[in-house]
């Protein structure tokens, strides 16, 4: 549901009503809160734990531990849980101990230098890290339940959140539609599409939540989302306010992934 | 004579079976009216069972399937709030806020589809 959509229809509605006959009262407008289920059946949990995220792209934000603090945050305010405040865990490091010895991994370098320690600030030349395809050599952590398990005995087992964060700049030049304002002769104005020809830039976040249950360490749910975003190239955005615009558009779904969400509306009650 | 008495009796059957619902449609609106009365005082599920016996009683009765979509949407009945405002719908087409109720239902539900993995 969009909301233009809504808006589209809250105008367009009582006009439409206006114009019908008044039916002999025979209509009602009522309130109604549809509600919405959360996807994942999380009556088993009281307590979360946002562990910690295996990150890659941009060091211009630690995306690790900015996903960790926002993901809490959400969550205390958006749900019932009780949300675990513990250390953020440098899960790249895990993610390349465990990795060590595989061929996939060696393939890439094997070194661990371009996840955590770029984080923790050993990168001097700054730059990329891991690539979007890295991290999904990674990704064998969260199949390891007994790690998982492990963690989630430590926090009396709670539901885990963890995942991936993807988080790199992007450009894309070509030619835009935009708004411009044109006088005519006698001096009216109007707004006209004008293409042109730009350079933009912007940044991409890939972020894949996984849900893991604390007791068993058995993957719940997982869930994959991108969005970029670009602007002019004379615009100079830092990266943090990049990150949580994109990472704005994400929190709904993320929040409906664990609670409950209630939609308000009107319907009209015939007789 | 034989065919006389038949056309006769199948009269009396029709004009019965008429004034029969009739009252139906009578019995069936007050139930309807009732539904809307409990609405507003918030009472969903005491709505539902009226509009559920008024649909019984006359089961052409679009503005009483409309009222049951709007029902059981509100209590999260998306299946059965659909095949209401369907019915609703194939009862009486042209109705703008049978129509509005259902479009805004299916923004919903569609929603709802998106989310289940």
């Amino acid at each position: 549901m969009t909301a233009s959509t809504n808006s589209i229809r809250n105008v367009v509605l009582p006009v439409l009503l206006a114009g019908l006959p008044a039916c002999g009262g025979s209509f009602y407008e009522v309130p109604v809160e549809t509600p919405l289920q959360p996807k994942l059946d999380v009556s088993g949990f009281q307590r979360v734990l946002v562990a910690g995220f295996v990150s890659g792209g941009s060091d211009e934000v630690d995306t690790n531990l900015e996903t960790a603090r926002l993901l809490r945050s959400q969550l205390r305010s958006n749900s019932e849980f009780q949300v675990i405040d513990a250390d953020v865990l440098e899960l790249t490091s895990v993610a390349e101990e465990q990795s060590a010895g595989r061929p996939e991994f060696e393939a890439l370098g094997g070194n661990g230098e371009t996840g955590a320690d770029a984080a923790n600030g050993d990168d001097e030349e700054g730059g990329e890290s891991y690539s979007e395809d890295d991290l999904e050599i990674l990704e064998h952590i969260f199949a390891n339940a007994s790690y998982w398990q492990e963690l989630g005995e430590e926090y009396q087992q709670p539901l885990i959140v963890t995942g991936t964060v993807y988080f790199t700049p992007h450009q894309r030049s070509g030619m835009v539609t935009r708004q411009r304002e044109v006088y005519d002769e006698f001096g009216r104005r109007r707004v006209a599409p004008v293409r042109a020809y730009r350079d933009r830039r912007g940044y991409i976040l890939s972020p894949k939540f996984i849900f893991i249950d604390g007791r068993t360490g058995a993957t719940l749910y997982t869930e994959r989302h991108r969005e970029e975003i670009l602007y002019d190239a004379s615009r100079n955005t830092p990266a943090l306010s990049s990150y949580f615009e994109l990472m704005d558009r994400l929190i709904p779904s993320f929040l409906s992934t664990l609670s409950a969400e209630t939609i308000k509306g009107t319907r009209m009650l015939l007789k | 004579m034989f065919i006389r008495s038949a056309v006769v009796v199948c009269a009396l059957l029709a004009a019965s079976a008429h004034a029969v619902t009739a009252d139906e449609r009578s019995d069936a609106r007050a139930q309807v009216e009732f539904g809307i009365e409990v609405v507003r005082n918030g009472l969903w599920k005491e709505a539902i069972y009226r509009w559920e016996r008024a649909v019984e009683i006359d089961d052409s009765y679009a503005a009483a399937w409309n009222n049951l979509g709007i029902a059981y949407e509100h209590e999260g009945m998306f299946d059965k709030a659909r095949e209401a405002y369907e019915r609703a719908l194939d009862l009486d087409p042209g109705n703008l806020m049978i129509q509005q109720n259902y479009d805004l239902f299916r923004e919903i539900n569609d929603r709802i589809n998106e989310l289940d993995p």
